[in-house]
Formats: structure tokens, sequence, C-alpha cells
């Protein structure tokens, strides 16, 4: 059997989509280099939106990037199931697109921070969250200037009463987001946004743990099995 | 030539840590009697034609798709 395409878009400005790619890879998946300016996704069968800072963030992390030609497909093909996983700069631009609710606004410290976080997986259904159990316990990178979650109180009592926060911090809030969110899910679980960055997790030569692979080998599962 | 401007603000309840620094600043500086401060936005567009209805409402559809964020902020139009 072929193995599963996994795409990953690359704006003006991203900086960790070759990481992506190879955490992709290491997964088992083949990785599908697509670009933002392109009007196809190449059929692939799922898509990471990288961490970086797409057209330089200007205006809002990830205002601009939600208008680039290749966010019209992903958007139209996300509502219809498509599994999708925003990482840091991803998140932002998946909260831009209105995919997922909320925003993410400059570090409460505002300072950049860049540090190996603790995190406690807080919903291990999505479709990028399978292969963790629930509760389990994850050290990652996070580097980040604009990684402070919020959303109005009705939002959040929304994802914490349907189970769409992914993953929370632990020991320490990098950014004040509002409750500890790292990450939060779409209703359908398809769409994923991730403030810290599994993808530099995944290899003990570079990275603090292996423990980011799972979000990779998760979709890679769901894809074979599908 | 015709120009319009937009003033975004980041919605009152949400935390404005670049207001904070600054407020906390000025009394070093001497200024007392400020309790708060908010940082925020101004877009100036300059038009091809006239300030009129029309344009005022393309620049409030600009605003709310580009230059404003609905979800954390507010924003204002008027013709400077």
């Amino acid at each position: 059997m072929d193995a599963a395409r996994v795409g990953v878009i690359t704006f003006p400005g991203s900086l960790d989509d070759r990481d992506a790619a190879r955490a992709v890879r290491l997964a088992g998946a083949e990785p599908v280099t697509l670009w933002h300016g392109d009007h196809d996704l190449q059929g692939v069968d799922a898509v990471v939106l990288p961490g970086g800072f797409s057209y330089g963030d200007y205006l809002r992390a990830g205002a601009i990037a939600r208008f680039a030609p290749l966010m019209a497909e992903l958007v139209a093909a996300a509502k219809k199931g498509l599994p999708v996983l925003g990482i840091c700069n991803g998140f932002q631009v998946l909260c831009e697109s209105h995919l997922l609710p909320g925003a993410l606004l400059p570090n409460a410290g505002l300072h950049f921070v860049c540090r190996d976080q603790r995190l406690r997986v807080e919903h291990a259904e999505t479709a990028w969250t399978a292969d963790y159990s629930q509760g389990q316990e994850l050290l990652v990178p996070i580097k980040n200037a604009d990684g402070r979650y919020v959303a109005d109180q009705e939002t959040l009592d929304e994802l914490s009463s349907s189970g769409r926060i992914v993953a929370r911090y632990l020991d320490l809030n990098p950014n004040g987001s509002l409750d500890d969110i790292a990450g939060i899910c779409n209703e359908a679980g398809n769409v994923v946004g991730l403030m810290p960055h599994p993808e530099h997790a995944v290899e003990s030569l570079t990275g603090p743990s292996t423990d980011g692979l799972g979000f990779f080998t998760s979709i890679v599962k769901r894809l074979v099995n599908a | 030539m015709a120009r319009v401007v937009v003033d975004v603000m980041l919605k009152p309840e949400i935390l404005d840590p670049q207001g904070q620094a600054i407020s906390r600043k000025l009394p070093q500086l001497g200024y007392e009697g400020v309790a708060a401060v908010r940082q925020g936005k101004r877009f100036e567009l300059e038009l091809d034609g006239p300030a009129d209805d029309a344009a005022l409402d393309r620049a409030r559809k600009i605003a709310e798709t580009l230059l404003a964020n609905p979800v954390i902020e507010n924003f204002e139009v008027r013709v400077l």
C-alpha cells in the first residue's frame, strides 16, 4: 500500500516547514511540499501548517497568510474533514481563518519565549492525538512571541465542556494563554492548532524528547486505517 | 484626495500588556494622573475618489475583513 501523503504548506516567512516534513517522514508518511501561492492541494491526505512568521507577521500573526491563494482550498477541504494541524504560526493562521475559535496575541510577558515545555494531552481522540493517551505528559519545545490564546468566556466554556482543549501547559504558562491552553481543535476534531512545536521533538539528537512524534504517527495510523 | 481613518483597538476585556508597560513608565517620567493606557492601531486609507457613503462602507468591509480581527478587536471608521 502507498504511504499516506501529508502536505506541508510553505508561506513566505515559514521557518519550520522542513522540520515538519521531516517529522512526517519519520512517522512513516510521504511529505508533500505545498506552496502558498498555488491553488492545488495535490490530493494530499492531510496538511500541516508550519511555524514561522508568514508574511512577516505583518498586521497580526497569520492575518495575511489567511488570504494566501492556497488557503481558499485548504479552508474548504478542512470544512469537509481534511485533517489539518497548525503549529505555532500555523495555529495563528487557523484562528485568523476562523477554522478555530479565538485568537493568539503577544505573550503576556512581552518577551519571545523559547524553552522546553511540559504539556498535558487533554484530548486524545483528535485526528492528530489518537496515538497519545488521555492525560499523557509531553516535553516539547515552545518558541513564540504571539502565543497568548484568548477567546471570550462563552467560547472558553464551550471548548472546555465539549472537550476541545487538546493540550494544556504544565508547570508554567509561558505566554499568559487563558486556561493554560496550548492547543485546541474544531468540533469535528480534524483541525488542531497547537502553539508548541512537536516537530522539534521527534529525534533524540535534536529534541528534548521524542514526545512530539505522536502527533504525526496519529495521523499516519488514521490515514492508513481509513 | 480623500482620506479615511480606521482606528483599531483591542476589546476592553482583553489584556493589553503593551499598554500596561507604557502606563508603568509614565510615573517614572514625571507624568502622574494617568490611570491606564491602551495601545491600538491607526490606518489611513487614501481613496481614489470621494469619501462618500459607498467609500465608507467599503472601508468598513476592509476593516472587518483584514485590518481588524473582530474576535479580539473593535474598529471605528471616519473621514479625515
